[in-house]
């Protein structure tokens, strides 16, 4: 349903990407896995318009994603994203960091809306915190008040855009099993991570991205466990044993 | 002391009517600025090159340019040209659009104050620019812009003395003429400088309370 063809990215005289292409099919789980600089949240951000690329293509479910067109904010709310700082509304309650799509964006009758609302935070485990404002939940929590706004517009696919690393250790593992919840029931996910535990067991499929261009994709079980390519045998050598 | 109390009870009527008039021009010159200098801060978010340019360049030759200096022109050439206004019209217009370049700044920071992340958000959950802006920027920015918006306002009311220079009878003005004809200088400009801080001292305050309130969260 994602698709992305050999597209290309410079800032300035800097080429990030050079030449991605990969398919997302509907109710996959995609892993991109990579060192930071690699372009990794780069491409998320183009399939998600926010970020223009210079050739190629991305098209979701057959229409083009072209951020200077108007047709980007409907795009949008078939893909929703969630990001690495969360980046909910502070002025509003978590509640209504989750209705505020439903209700401005779609047009949903805010009682439908907040009866939408409360049962996508109770799902994430926040049934007691309607009312509580960004600043005054932990980083979980935002972060699971953000995954609750993304499902609220019942979007078809999903981009987070390393969901954990802005989090404390002890807060990853509550973020993480939310997000395998939504991935078994059934939908689409795109993932910039660096959780090499939660790819394994969740992700259809892993890309090593390096120096934008996917060195090497596959099943988890053959990247994460038996790359081939020195370049993901390095990285992963370097991301599970940082000490050596 | 008694000379003051008389001299006080036969200016002030007078005077009065000047205040009527500082507060005509003060308001509606608040209003034009406000909406003159938002539209500016927009266009200059906008990054359109054409409309922020514009913006800017506006900005910066109104800023460049006294005020006294601005009314004149508007009052005195804009006539050459076929643009006749009254003394007032002009005043409220020169008055608007020379505000309207620091009302366009401190809207412009109370934009730029809100994280590129929250708008990043925004947007990826459909929301357009304008509802971007109605929704998420605006309810954040209001709180940041609204005490340094109180200080304007509270030089404005002060600068409204400068249409004095073009014929507008107000507080100023009145003030003048009385103490022309009366030579009573000391008691009528005592009373006009006491009448500018008895209609300035509530705005002051005003503008603290809201200073007080929003730096709390």
């Amino acid at each position: 349903m994602i698709s992305v063809q050999d597209i290309r990215k410079s800032f300035g005289t800097f080429e990030v990407i050079k030449g991605v292409s990969f398919e997302v099919d509907k109710g996959e789980v995609v892993c991109i896995i990579g060192p930071s600089g690699s372009g990794k949240s780069t491409i998320l951000r183009c399939i998600n318009g926010l970020e223009t690329y210079d050739s190629g293509a991305i098209t979701v479910e057959g229409t083009k994603v072209d951020p200077a067109d108007r047709s980007i904010a409907k795009l949008r709310t078939q893909v929703s994203m969630v990001f690495q700082r969360f980046n909910l509304f502070p002025h509003r309650s978590a509640i209504e960091n989750v209705m505020e799509g439903p209700v401005y964006v779609k047009g949903m009758k805010r009682a439908e809306a907040r009866d939408l609302a409360a049962s996508l935070l109770e799902k994430v485990g926040l049934a007691g915190k309607y009312d509580s404002f960004p600043g005054q939940l932990s980083g979980g929590q935002q972060h699971r008040v953000a995954i609750a706004r993304a499902l609220a517009m019942q979007p078809r696919a999903i981009l987070f855009d390393e969901p954990t690393s802005a989090l404390d250790p002890e807060l990853v593992g509550e973020v993480l099993s939310v997000m395998r919840d939504v991935a078994a029931e059934g939908m689409t996910m795109v993932v910039v991570t660096h959780e090499m535990g939660f790819a394994r067991a969740v992700a259809d499929r892993v890309l090593f991205l390096e120096s934008g261009t996917i060195v090497e994709q596959g099943p988890p079980q053959d990247i994460l466990r038996n790359p081939q390519h020195p370049r993901t045998q390095d990285f992963l050598h370097r991301v599970i044993h940082p000490m050596d | 002391m008694s000379g003051f109390i008389t001299g006080a009870g036969n200016y002030l009527p007078i005077l009065m009517e000047g205040v009527v008039l500082t507060l005509v021009v003060t308001l509606f010159s608040v209003v034009l600025s406000t909406v003159l200098g938002f539209a500016w801060a927009i266009m200059m978010w906008s990054r359109i090159p054409l409309l922020a340019g514009f913006a800017r360049t506006f900005i910066t030759v109104i800023r460049g340019i006294p005020i006294i200096v601005q009314l004149f022109y508007i009052y005195f050439v804009m006539p050459d040209i076929g643009l006749n206004l009254t003394a007032v019209q002009a005043g409220i217009i020169g008055l608007g659009i020379a505000y309207s370049a620091y009302q366009a700044e401190n809207f412009r920071a109370g934009i730029e104050a809100i994280d590129r992340g929250q708008i990043e958000a925004a947007h990826s959950i459909g929301m357009t620019d304008g509802l971007v802006m109605r929704r998420v920027i605006m309810p954040q920015a209001v709180r940041i812009v609204l005490p340094p918006f109180g200080n304007t306002i509270i030089m404005m009311l002060k600068d409204s003395s400068l249409v004095s220079t073009i014929t507008v009878a107000e507080l100023t003005r009145q003030g003048q003429l009385i103490a022309a004809s009366t030579f009573d200088n000391m008691t009528v400009f005592t009373l006009v400088a006491l009448i500018y801080l008895a209609l300035s001292l509530p705005l002051t305050f005003l503008t603290r309370h809201l200073e007080r309130r929003y730096s709390q969260s």
